[in-house]
C-alpha cells in the first residue's frame, strides 16, 4: 500500500493519465488474440491422451517415450491424477486411454454408457502391493489377517503382533487411488465381497506415493503400502502369508506370476470404444515383449505369455 | 493509436467521466461475481441435501467412496487448524507491525518489510515440501508423537502463511496513525510503550482487525500445505488435544477428491455442498470484522461530535 502510495504519490495528472492508458493498452489486445492465434496445429502429428493412475504413470511415460522414438509422428501425453481421475476423464470424452489400477466400477461403466461412450478393458501389466515399513522395525512377516487387523483399527500396538511397543501408524493412499480400492477389497475385506469393513478413520490419507514415502523413510511407528515399483532401499519390504501358519512370501515377479504372493493386481488401461488407427497400435505394441521389458525395468511385473 | 490521442486531447469532464465509469463497473462486478459465484455454489451444492439425509451429513465418518458423507470430521479439522493459526499469526503479525513501524530504525524497515512480503510470497507448496520433510519429523520427535503429520504441524505452517499479510496490512494502518497522536502522547509523559499500546493500536484498530481477518482467511482457504503435512485423518476434534493428532480439512478434500467424482454423483455434489459451508464460514469472519469496525466507529463519530 504504501509502496503504491510512493509512485502515485509525485506524479503530475497527466502521469496518471498515462498510467490508465498503459493499462488499458496491455489489457486491450488480450481480447483479440484468440481470433490471431487458431490455426497453429499441423495434421502431421497425431497426439493420443493418456490419463490416470499415478502407479502406472511412470510406465506409461517410459512406453510413450520409447513409442514415440520409434513412431515420431505418434505425440502421447500423460497425466496421472488417480485411477478414479482417469476414468472420469474417459467417461467425460477428455482422453483417449485412460489408466487404471482397478477394473471399472459397475456405476462407472453405467455412466460412461448413458455418456455416450463405451470403454473397452485391456490388461497391459501386473502389480505387487508392497507392505513397507520403516527399516528400523523388527517386524519382519504379518499375514492377511494381521494386516487387515491392522487397518480396520483392531490392531493399534506393534506389540501385538510381535514388534517394540510402538503406537502403529497407518498411511494409505486418497481414496480416489486404484491402489486404496483394492487394498481395500483384497487386504481389509480379505476378499469377501459380504464383508463392510472399512479403513480405521484414523488411517493417514497422503496424497501421493511420495508422501507415503517421506514418512516411512522418518517414522519407525509407520506402516504403509505402495506399487513395487515405488519400493525404494530405505524401506523394508513385508512378508505376506495368505493364512496363519502359511509361507511368508515376498513381492517379486516371479511370486506374483505364480501366484504365491496374494496381493498383486492387474493393471489396465481403458479405450473409448473398440479402438482404431493410431491408438490401436499404441495398445497392440503394449503387449510386445519389447514394451514388456520396460515393464520388468520399473519394478512392475510382466504378463506372462 | 488516435483513439487513445483523441482520449487525451477530450474534454476534461469526459475524460473524468469515462474514468469514473471505469472504476464504477470494477467495483460492481466483484460484488456481481460474489453473487455469480454463490449462486452456482447453491446450484450444485443443494441437492446434496435432499439426496443424503441430514442425519448422515452430521455424522462423523467420512468415507465418500463406500457413501457415508459425515462433514463434521472436516468442519472440525478447518477450524481447529485454523484456531491454531489464528493464534500463531496474529501475536506475530501484530507484533512484527508494531516492531517495524514504531521501533526499528528506518533502514531496518526498510530491508526487513520487503523480505517478510516475499516470505508472504511464497509457493504454499513449497511450504508444505518444507513441512513434511523437515519439520513434522521434527515436532514428531520433539513431541514424541507417533506421527507428525498433525494439525498442529499444519496450523505452524498456516500461521507462518498468515504471518506477512497480517503485518504488512497491520503496519500499513500503524503507519497512517497521525503522528500528532504519538507526540501528544509522549509530551503528556506517557512511555513509548504506553503509547504503542494504549494511543498507536487503538487507534489503527479498524486496519488491525482488517489485517487479521485476512490472516483468518487466508489460513481458512489454504489448500496445499495442508493437504501434505495435516496427515487427512477424517478424525473428529473432540478437544484440544486434537491439534496433536491428524486431521482433515474441508479445502484439502475438495483438493483431493474434485478430480475424481463423476459429474452430478451425490458425492459432486456433498463436495459442493462443503464449499458452500467454507463460503459462509469467511462470510461470518468477514462480516463479524465489519460489524466491529462498524461499531467502533459510530463509537468514534459519537465522541467527536
Amino acid at each position: 500500500m504504501t509502496v503504491f502510495r510512493h509512485i502515485i504519490g509525485p506524479m503530475s495528472i497527466s502521469n496518471k493519465i498515462l498510467l490508465v492508458l498503459s493499462v488499458l493498452i496491455i489489457f486491450l489486445p488480450s481480447c483479440s488474440l484468440p481470433a490471431i492465434s487458431s490455426n497453429s496445429s499441423s495434421d502431421t502429428v497425431s497426439l493420443i491422451e493418456n490419463k490416470g493412475s499415478d502407479t502406472i504413470v511412470n510406465l506409461a511415460l517410459a512406453w510413450a517415450e520409447e513409442y514415440q522414438r520409434i513412431n515420431p509422428a505418434v505425440r502421447i501425453s500423460v497425466t496421472g491424477g488417480g485411477s478414479g481421475t482417469g476414468i472420469a476423464a474417459l467417461i467425460n470424452g477428455t482422453v483417449d486411454i485412460a489408466n487404471a489400477s482397478r477394473r471399472m466400477k459397475e456405476e462407472e461403466k453405467e455412466s460412461a454408457i448413458n455418456n455416450g461412450s463405451n470403454p473397452v478393458e485391456f490388461i497391459i501389466a501386473r502389480d505387487a502391493i508392497a507392505v513397507i515399513v520403516n527399516p528400523e522395525n523388527p517386524v519382519n512377516n504379518l499375514t492377511l489377517k494381521q494386516l487387515s487387523d491392522i487397518y480396520s483399527g483392531k490392531i493399534n500396538n506393534w506389540q501385538e503382533i510381535g514388534g517394540e511397543d510402538r503406537p502403529i501408524v497407518r498411511l494409505s493412499r486418497e481414496t480416489n487411488s486404484g491402489t486404496h480400492v483394492y487394498f481395500l477389497e483384497q487386504v481389509v475385506r480379505l476378499g469377501d465381497k459380504e464383508n463392510k469393513t472399512l479403513f480405521s478413520p484414523d488411517t493417514l490419507l497422503l496424497p501421493s506415493s511420495e508422501g507415503i514415502g517421506a514418512e516411512i523413510r522418518q517414522n519407525p511407528n509407520a506402516i504403509g503400502y505402495d506399487g513395487l515399483g515405488y519400493v525404494t532401499e530405505e524401506m523394508k519390504v513385508i512378508g505376506v502369508a495368505i493364512s496363519d501358519g502359511g509361507e511368508f512370501v515376498l513381492p517379486s515377479s516371479e511370486t506374483v506370476n505364480n501366484g504365491a504372493y496374494p496381493v498383486a493386481r492387474d493393471l489396465y488401461m481403458y479405450s473409448n470404444g473398440t479402438p482404431t488407427g493410431i491408438i490401436k497400435d499404441y495398445l497392440d505394441w503394449l503387449l510386445t515383449p519389447e514394451a514388456q521389458n520396460i515393464v520388468t525395468e520399473l519394478g512392475f511385473v510382466a504378463i506372462a505369455e | 493509436m488516435s483513439i487513445f490521442q483523441n482520449f487525451i486531447n477530450s474534454s476534461h469532464s469526459k475524460r473524468e467521466f469515462l474514468i469514473t465509469l471505469f472504476i464504477k463497473i470494477a467495483g460492481y462486478s466483484a460484488i456481481v461475481f460474489v453473487g455469480m459465484i454463490f449462486i452456482f455454489l447453491l446450484l450444485e451444492g443443494l441437492p446434496a441435501v435432499q439426496k443424503v439425509n441430514l442425519t448422515s451429513l452430521v455424522s462423523s465418518r467420512w468415507y465418500p467412496i463406500e457413501d457415508y458423507f459425515g462433514i463434521l470430521p472436516l468442519i472440525g479439522g478447518s477450524i481447529i487448524i485454523t484456531l491454531g493459526a489464528t493464534l500463531i499469526a496474529v501475536p506475530f503479525g501484530i507484533g512484527s507491525a508494531v516492531y517495524l513501524s514504531e521501533i526499528a530504525p528506518h533502514w531496518v524497515r526498510e530491508l526487513l518489510k520487503p523480505l517478510v512480503e516475499i516470505l508472504g510470497g511464497l509457493p504454499s507448496v513449497v511450504l508444505g515440501f518444507l513441512g513434511m520433510l523437515v519439520l513434522s519429523p521434527f515436532l514428531r520427535k520433539l513431541l514424541d508423537l507417533p506421527t507428525g503429520l498433525t494439525a498442529f504441524t499444519g496450523a505452524i505452517l498456516l500461521g507462518g502463511i498468515a504471518i506477512p499479510t497480517v503485518m504488512s496490512v497491520a503496519e500499513d494502518a500503524l503507519d497512517a496513525v497521525p503522528r500528532s497522536y504519538r507526540d501528544a502522547s509522549l509530551a503528556m509523559g506517557a512511555t513509548e510503550w504506553q503509547t504503542i499500546w494504549r494511543v498507536t493500536v487503538p487507534a489503527a484498530r479498524s486496519g488491525v482487525l482488517t489485517a487479521i481477518m485476512l490472516g483468518i482467511g487466508r489460513a481458512i482457504g489454504e489448500t496445499m500445505t495442508v493437504m501434505m503435512v495435516t496427515g487427512n485423518a477424517p478424525i473428529l476434534p473432540r478437544g484440544i488435544g486434537n491439534l496433536f493428532s491428524p486431521v482433515r480439512t474441508m479445502t484439502a478434500t475438495i483438493a483431493a477428491e474434485m478430480g475424481e467424482v463423476a459429474n452430478g454423483s451425490v458425492h459432486y455434489h456433498v463436495l459442493f455442498l462443503i464449499g458452500i459451508v467454507l463460503f459462509l464460514i469467511s462470510l461470518a469472519v468477514n462480516i463479524t470484522a465489519s460489524t466491529v469496525i462498524f461499531r467502533q466507529k459510530k463509537r468514534q463519530e459519537r465522541i467527536l461530535s
